[in-house]
């Protein structure tokens, strides 16, 4: 058996600058996605001989600030390299990337992340390079007679944050996943939401045995799985007494299983050299504290800043600074409506468990901070009750439709007409005159009556009001007697 | 009538051009029938541009008329090396792989010869990718030297400087990665200069070995040659390795006076192998400079020894990555195969793609980068053009220039050198230092030797071109 603590697990996470304008060495736009293939392409990013890479310093200042968020040693020259092999998504044959060893400096070395509160996930270095084409199938990459290439992707801004084997778990590798993102969401550099915009590799070992690289992770959600089945694969082959092989293999996201795909050219030597068409970057100290000085505000410290500020358990405000969209959203429902304690509960519980039942995100729904400031507002306001808030929520979330409009729609607003709920009492004492005398004597049977009262009211009135006239009508008999 | 027209100087066409002593269309009919004369003993062009030239001419022919303003190169029509990027006319790189590349863009310099009123008449032959010293290596046929026929022009910018000497152009740009302008230009009698690294952009040439060429002009004189230069350098936003530095008027460098200027005579430069004429022919060079008010001294270089074979790893190694983007995907060659492996696909389109001499430059290169190897060659030869810049720093530091032979040897004859790619090699002995340390240098006539062309080259520090036109003008007019 293998036990969990025995697990090591390190991370290559590619991150693309999103935010950016254009990809790392041309004027093409960084958003690439959904145009016509092959239409997002200049002769630099397509290859096109005699055409020459000038770097986005932009490109540059959000991968400065990343680095700093993650506490990273920020080089003080940096260099760009060739990484140079054969493969039809790549328009040179060459990735112009940065590497550590052979001279290479990259951008930032060392940096740490804490996940769970106190875990330490170390980084190794962090560095920018371009990103490539895109390939596709007819069916399978086994089966298809054609491969289509696309290279609007090829020469988009990407981070390679490569961690130490700090992770031991499928969970904390999710986990630091999720905190990374959190980092690159506040820091308006990345929308983790788009698809292939965080993407990673994984290696995995068991109690110092043999390293298992995991490829073609494509979101952060696929981490986890594929760490998970991998843990399973590598158990049942030494459980048979068959040894683990150190090996590249690939995550297949459709059958869930990971598969050796051996890729002669891409286990070969990179022969990496300098990158002859750009010159080394000199990042000096006033440049750094520029980008300091223009940070905004880190999870972290928001987390820290929502628990003093807005009183929320520290494990609230640790989901809720998980996703900035999640933050923001809070923030800006109670700025409409200050009831921290009411939305938070909404935000970080009902939402997120509704994202997670119905597979979606975030950015999907069409929701605003008022529907959550309303939501609140009713239920303070003692406008619906608890249940039927969670059924509004679910509708408001589904639909967009603000509570207040559903709750017209569906007259679920409760009923607190004095008259008629002490029509619908005078009914139910009539029917139930045996229950009345037992709760004249005993308190339980009131709550026979108050369900009785609800009943006939499908529930929709005010259980506080029904409380107090079966309370009054109780006394009037008493006092009657 | 007007024929002698061709014969003159740029500049000097030009000017009767501008003073519609000629008109431009009138002259670029002149100078097409002389192509077409020409053309067929010595191969200068792989692809001409007539129609477009023609019909630039009368545009130039309107300016002129309507008495706009007009460019520094006004109607002079000139000859582009087949590895600088033409938008709309096929750019060969002298290579099978290339033999129907058209490319979607003007070079850097080839937007700024257009801005300056300067007209493209063709692109020239050269040996493949640049990789030569003969112009033999070229899919296209070998240029015969408009000297002797029998002999090669130089290389690897041979058409540019046959056209040059054949006067089937006014103006010519080479590229330089190891001597490909100055070779020639030797050869052939003609004027040719590699500037400092980053002074002309290398944005639309078609990479060989990135660090160690530029693009220059081959021109019959040394004006000629300061105005081409004046028009062409200057920082360029779209190479990362271009210099900070505006363009500057280099015609007024040319200043007939050599007077107190210190010549460096550096005795590697005339080692073993250098021809006994060529010596002599440099040396009197270097007299008639002393004789005009100059002084020189000889001198030693420690480290120029491993010169040539550190030039060779460097350019190897980057050509075989710059290379590798030639697979037959996107553009060039592709061959016909019914395989969908892409592994198959690309190596069939490259066999049938390259020639010998860039397969070759491949293998070494791709070796020179392996893991193993790395450290022993490329990192070496990295350290060894750091010592051989130190060197030469130190040598400026008390002389204005350094004077040398451009080529070892007299030119010879096709063929000769083929078979022996060492031999071939040894022929840039002297010209790749300037390569590896980013220094310019020029290449200037300085006489015949039974007909055949002998190249005087002068080197200076970096960003002093002023000083090598300074110099090549006053011994030009003297
Ligand atoms: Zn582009």
């Amino acid at each position: 058996m293998i036990k969990e603590d025995l697990v090591k697990i390190g991370l290559e996470v590619h991150c693309q600058l999103t935010k950016l304008k254009s990809k790392l060495f041309c004027s093409c736009s960084a958003d690439y996605r959904g145009k016509e293939p092959n239409t997002n392409i200049c002769p630099v990013c397509f290859g096109i001989p005699g055409a020459l890479p000038v770097l986005n310093e932009k490109a540059l200042k959000y991968a400065l600030m990343v680095a700093l968020a993650l506490n990273a040693k920020v080089s003080e020259r940096t260099l760009f390299y060739r990484k140079n092999y054969f493969y039809p998504d790549m328009p040179k044959n060459f990735q112009i990337s940065q590497y550590d060893k052979a001279g290479g400096i990259p951008l930032a070395v060392g940096g740490r992340l804490i996940i769970n509160g106190n875990k330490i996930i170390n980084i190794r270095r962090i560095h920018l390079e371009e990103d490539t084409g895109k390939l596709s199938y007819e069916g399978t990459i086994e089966s298809s007679n054609v491969t289509y290439i696309d290279y609007n992707r090829a020469g988009i801004a990407l981070m390679e944050i490569v961690t130490e084997p700090d992770m031991n778990s499928p969970k904390e590798a999710r986990l630091f996943l999720q905190k990374l993102s959190s980092i690159l969401e506040h820091l308006g550099v990345c929308d983790p939401s788009l698809e292939g915009a965080v993407r990673c590799d994984a290696n995995i070992s068991f109690g110092g045995g043999k390293r298992v690289e995991i490829k073609n992770i494509s979101s952060f959600k696929e981490v986890e799985r594929a760490l998970r089945f991998e843990i399973t694969r590598q158990r049942s082959l030494v459980s048979k007494g068959i040894d683990v092989k150190s090996e590249t293999r690939h995550w297949d996201d459709v059958r869930r299983v990971t598969f050796s795909l051996r890729l002669k050219e891409e286990e070969g030597d990179y022969r990496y050299f300098p990158e002859p068409d750009l010159v080394p970057i000199e990042i000096s100290n006033e440049m750094i504290q520029q980008v300091l000085s223009e940070m905004p505000e880190l999870p972290e410290a928001r987390k820290k800043r929502f628990i003093n500020q807005y009183d929320l358990s520290s494990q609230t405000a640790e989901v809720l600074t998980s996703r900035k969209i999640l933050a923001d959203l809070f923030e800006e429902s109670v700025r409409f409506y200050p009831n921290p304690r009411e939305i938070s509960n909404w935000l970080a519980s009902d939402l997120l468990a509704y994202l997670s039942d119905t597979n979606k995100e975030i950015e999907s729904l069409n929701i605003t901070p008022k529907h959550f400031a309303e939501l609140a507002h009713l239920i303070d306001n003692g406008l619906i009750n608890r249940n039927i808030a969670k059924s509004i929520f679910i509708e408001m979330v589904t639909t967009g439709k603000m509570p207040s409009e559903i709750v017209e729609e569906r007259g679920l607003k409760k009923i607190s007409d004095q008259h008629y709920i002490s029509e619908i009492v005078d009914k139910v004492f009539k029917e139930n005159e045996k229950a009345v005398k037992d709760a004249l004597v005993n308190e339980k049977a009131v709550n026979y009556l108050m369900g009785c009262v609800m009943k006939n009211s499908s529930g929709r009135i005010d259980p506080n009001i029904v409380l107090q006239i079966i309370k009054q009508r109780l006394n009037q008999i008493k006092e009657g007697d | 009538m007007k024929s002698y027209i061709l014969k003159l100087p740029a500049v000097e066409i030009i000017n009767r051009i501008k003073g519609q002593e000629i008109s431009a269309e009138e002259y670029m009919i002149k100078l097409f029938e002389r192509i077409e004369r020409e053309e067929r003993k010595i191969h200068a062009f792989i692809t001409l541009t007539k129609d477009s030239a023609l019909s630039q001419a009368r545009i130039i022919d309107r300016k002129i008329k309507k008495n706009e303003k007009l460019g520094r190169l006004c109607g002079i029509g000139i000859a582009v090396k087949d590895n600088i990027c033409t938008d709309g006319v096929r750019t060969t790189c002298g290579s099978r792989i290339l033999e129907n590349f058209i490319p979607p863009y003007d070079a850097t310099v080839i937007e700024r010869i257009k801005s300056e009123d300067g007209i493209v008449i063709g692109k020239t032959n050269m040996d493949e990718f640049a990789m030569g010293s003969t112009t033999e290596y070229s899919y296209f046929g070998p240029t015969f030297n408009p000297w002797d026929r029998e002999r090669v022009p130089g290389g690897s910018s041979g058409g540019s400087a046959a056209a040059i000497a054949s006067h089937e152009a006014g103006l010519a740009l080479g590229a330089d990665t190891g001597g490909s302008i100055r070779c020639p230009s030797s050869f052939c009698s003609t004027v040719g200069l590699k500037g400092t690294y980053g002074l002309v952009s290398r944005y639309g040439l078609i990479s060989y070995g990135n660090s160690l060429e530029q693009i220059g002009p081959i021109t019959k004189d040394v004006k000629d040659c300061a105005l081409l230069f004046s028009c062409i350098s200057g920082h360029d936003s779209k190479d990362s390795t271009s210099l900070p530095y505006p363009a500057k008027d280099y015609t007024k460098a040319l200043v007939d006076d050599v007077k107190g200027l210190k010549i460096g005579v550096v005795k590697e430069f005339f080692g073993e192998g250098t021809d006994e004429v060529v010596v002599k022919y440099v040396w009197n060079s270097i007299k008639k400079l002393e004789s005009l008010g100059a002084s020189y001294d000889e001198l030693s270089l420690k480290f120029l020894e491993y010169a040539l074979p550190t030039y060779y790893i460097i350019a190897m190694s980057e050509a075989s990555s710059n290379l590798a983007r030639y697979d037959g995907l996107r553009y060039g060659l592709r061959v016909p195969n019914k395989s969908y492996d892409w592994n198959t696909i690309f190596s069939k389109n490259r066999k049938l793609g390259f020639g010998l001499e860039v397969k070759r430059r491949i293998i070494l290169g791709t070796y020179a980068l392996s893991a193993g190897y790395f450290q022993a060659y490329y990192l070496k030869a990295q350290k060894i053009r750091t010592l051989i810049r130190r060197e030469f720093d130190q040598i400026f530091k008390n002389h204005d220039v350094l004077i040398c032979p451009t080529m070892p040897i007299l030119p010879f004859k096709l063929g000769e050198k083929i078979k022996d790619p060492l031999e071939m090699y040894m022929c840039d002995i002297d010209t790749v230092p300037a390569n590896l340390t980013g220094m310019p240098a020029i290449s200037i006539p300085c006489g015949f030797y039974h007909n055949l062309p002998i190249g005087l080259q002068i080197i200076a520090q970096i960003y002093r071109e002023d000083l090598l036109f300074r110099v090549a003008y006053t011994f030009e007019q003297n």
